[in-house]
């Protein structure tokens, strides 16, 4: 009998602790078979940070690392200037990276640090119960922004793909979702390549990876689908924004 | 090795240098800043990594970052970038990381100023971090203690996976003493725990202090607590000088300690009988050694550079076993040993009135 599909070795046995119809499992799948496909998961070190992700060390397949919420970025620094050779990554979420930890990723950025960010945008804080994001777009309601985001008072989304790819320390930036088998497909090569970039030495790799939150934005997890493609995409397009390797 | 004549701060660079140090992050702040630009200059040559983080708190989660990753690593900082610190020192006490960091503390609240105080006693003591956690605070009392703590400080880090912090005042940051540096490398501690990229040849490493369950987290809490038994069992310092005959026990730490020592010089030259207790380890507290040496004397009077911090830990020691007074300058404020021989006379003619 041939095995067509099977558990990557790149994720542990233990259960997810996602709400279903999140698609933080999908991403998670995607990371680790990336590692594992590239030989990169026995010498990888993971980076948790705080959020719905913040149990994410007990998921991935190799060495990990729980940080303080934002620092991640700080964290995986320590660590990669440690062990140089080592695959660094973080997996960070938009209250964590796009909020309290903005300091920590534009510097990593700007020092150039040799790591991959995969940042995984939903729009809200899902693990404290659904408050506005600075992702969060206008007019959304979230638990902090019952009427809507009003953007005269609590400004506009913060885009951090198209914000890093400016500083000069980056070396590949790119958006994707996965919304369907073909941005699945798309993401996971994005994946893939800011591992092959770290790999390569080429320096700072983040993915930004459009994710749902059907449970905190109060739809199903069909309905959260078409609200990535419908509302987030044209806010947030899909794309490669900053790729250093490419302009040589 | 002959003595060589360093500022506090370089002394305090070469000693981590000497004793092993693997990684450096630093953000800038006076009165400390010769220790980050000496690591600069000569870390990388002893094949160490030394950044300039963007702020104290990304220092001090790249100290944690690499020291979950295997590396003997450190931080410094001064008073208000200490304060930032904290989120990071809780994170390593609570997932049991090795660590150093060099407090050299200046005078607050605030932004306050940049001279020397004592005024951080209880921000190193007791920490401004969450939860139920102890951090070893040593406290040198010139360029060579503070050197020697250092590699005291790395030793003491890794033998209970805990932060150690070296609490030196400005004073000991700024001036220049005659040092003998001992150049032996530590030798290099097993880290079987550490998440350094290694799961293919064991099973993977985790480092956390995230236990979800309240089982499991006051369980964690159990281990801690006995760890840090243990530590208050087996490290204690102090040192204590002429206490045997003494009717006043005086109680300092750090550069201070000096002043009230000379002051000592005069009041015995007057005749008047006056011993010293110097903790070296604030935490733990010397609380057996200062109740074991104040139980014959009048009263017990404790110097700081601060409005009295330390004070509150020799009444716990003590009790009501004798009284306790205290003398203090804060600011940038410097007793002279003329004030302590004051404040020592005019107690005493309180005391026997």
């Amino acid at each position: 009998m041939t095995v067509l599909f099977k558990k990557t070795r790149g994720l542990t046995d233990a259960p997810f602790t996602y709400c279903p119809g999140c698609t933080h499992g999908i991403i998670h799948r995607l990371v680790a078979e990336c590692l594992d496909e590239l030989g990169l998961l026995d010498e990888a070190i993971a980076i948790a940070s705080v959020g719905c992700s913040v149990m994410s060390y007990e998921f991935f397949n190799c060495d990990a690392i729980q940080a303080a919420h934002g620092r991640a970025p700080a964290v995986a620094t320590g660590v990669k200037r440690t062990h140089p050779n080592k695959t660094v990554f973080t997996y960070q979420g938009d209250g964590d990276l796009a909020s309290i930890g903005t300091g920590e990723i534009v510097q990593a950025a700007h020092r150039g640090e040799n790591i991959t960010v995969i940042f995984v945008n939903n729009a809200i804080y899902g693990m404290t119960g659904g408050q506005m994001a600075p992702t969060t777009l206008p007019n959304q309601i979230t638990t902090t922004s019952p009427y809507g985001r009003n953007v005269a008072t609590q400004g506009e989304p913060i885009r951090m793909s198209e914000l890093l790819a400016t500083v000069p320390g980056s070396a590949y930036i790119e958006r994707v979702t996965v919304i369907d088998p073909a941005s699945v497909r798309k993401a996971k090569k994005a994946i893939k390549h800011a591992f092959e970039v770290q790999r390569d030495h080429q320096g700072f790799s983040m993915i930004e990876v459009l994710s749902t939150c059907n449970i905190g934005w109060g739809l199903s997890p069909i309905e959260a689908l078409g609200f990535i493609k419908n509302r987030m995409i044209p806010y947030y397009p899909l794309g490669v924004f900053k790729d250093k390797g490419a302009l040589k | 090795m002959s003595k060589q004549l360093m500022k506090g701060n370089e002394a305090i660079a070469q000693a981590a240098i000497n004793a092993g140090c693997e990684a450096f992050f630093g953000y800038p702040i006076t009165p400390q800043n010769e220790i980050g630009e000496y690591m600069a200059k000569y870390l990388a040559k002893y094949n160490g990594v030394f950044i300039q983080a963007e702020s104290e708190l990304a220092a001090i989660n790249m100290v944690y970052g690499a020291a979950a990753a295997g590396a003997r690593a450190m931080t410094s900082s001064s008073s208000p970038g200490i304060a930032l610190k904290q989120e990071g020192i809780s994170y390593m006490a609570g997932a049991e990381l090795p660590g150093l960091i060099v407090s050299v503390s200046r005078g607050g609240p605030g932004l306050g100023g940049i001279l020397p105080a004592q005024s951080d006693y209880n921000q190193a003591t007791r920490g401004g971090g969450n939860g139920d956690y102890h951090v070893i605070v040593l406290a040198p009392n010139g360029v060579q203690e503070a050197a020697d703590m250092m590699r005291q400080g790395f030793e003491l880090a890794e033998r209970y996976r805990n932060p150690v912090m070296v609490l030196a005042d400005g004073i000991i940051g700024q001036m220049m003493e005659p040092v003998e540096m001992n150049v032996r490398p530590l030798a290099k501690t097993d880290k079987p725990w550490a998440s350094d990229g290694n799961s293919g040849i064991r099973p993977r490493n985790v480092v956390n202090s995230l236990f979800l369950n309240p089982q499991d987290l006051e369980n964690h809490n159990i281990h801690l607590k006995a760890k840090y038994d243990a530590i208050e069992q087996n490290e204690v310092m102090a040192e204590v000088s002429q206490c045997e005959d003494a009717e006043v026990v005086l109680i300092a730490y750090g550069t201070p300690s000096r002043i009230v020592k000379s002051a000592i010089g005069q009041l015995r030259a007057e005749g008047v009988r006056v011993g010293l207790i110097r903790p070296k380890t604030l935490w733990p507290f010397p609380h057996e050694i200062i109740k074991a040496n104040t139980q014959k004397c009048k009263f017990i009077l404790t110097c700081e550079l601060s409005m009295g911090q330390m004070v509150y830990d020799v009444r716990l020691a003590v009790g009501n076993q004798v009284p306790v007074y205290f003398y203090g300058r804060t600011g940038g404020m410097i007793f002279e040993p003329s004030e302590i021989v004051g404040a020592v006379k005019k107690q005493l003619a309180g005391e026997t009135q």
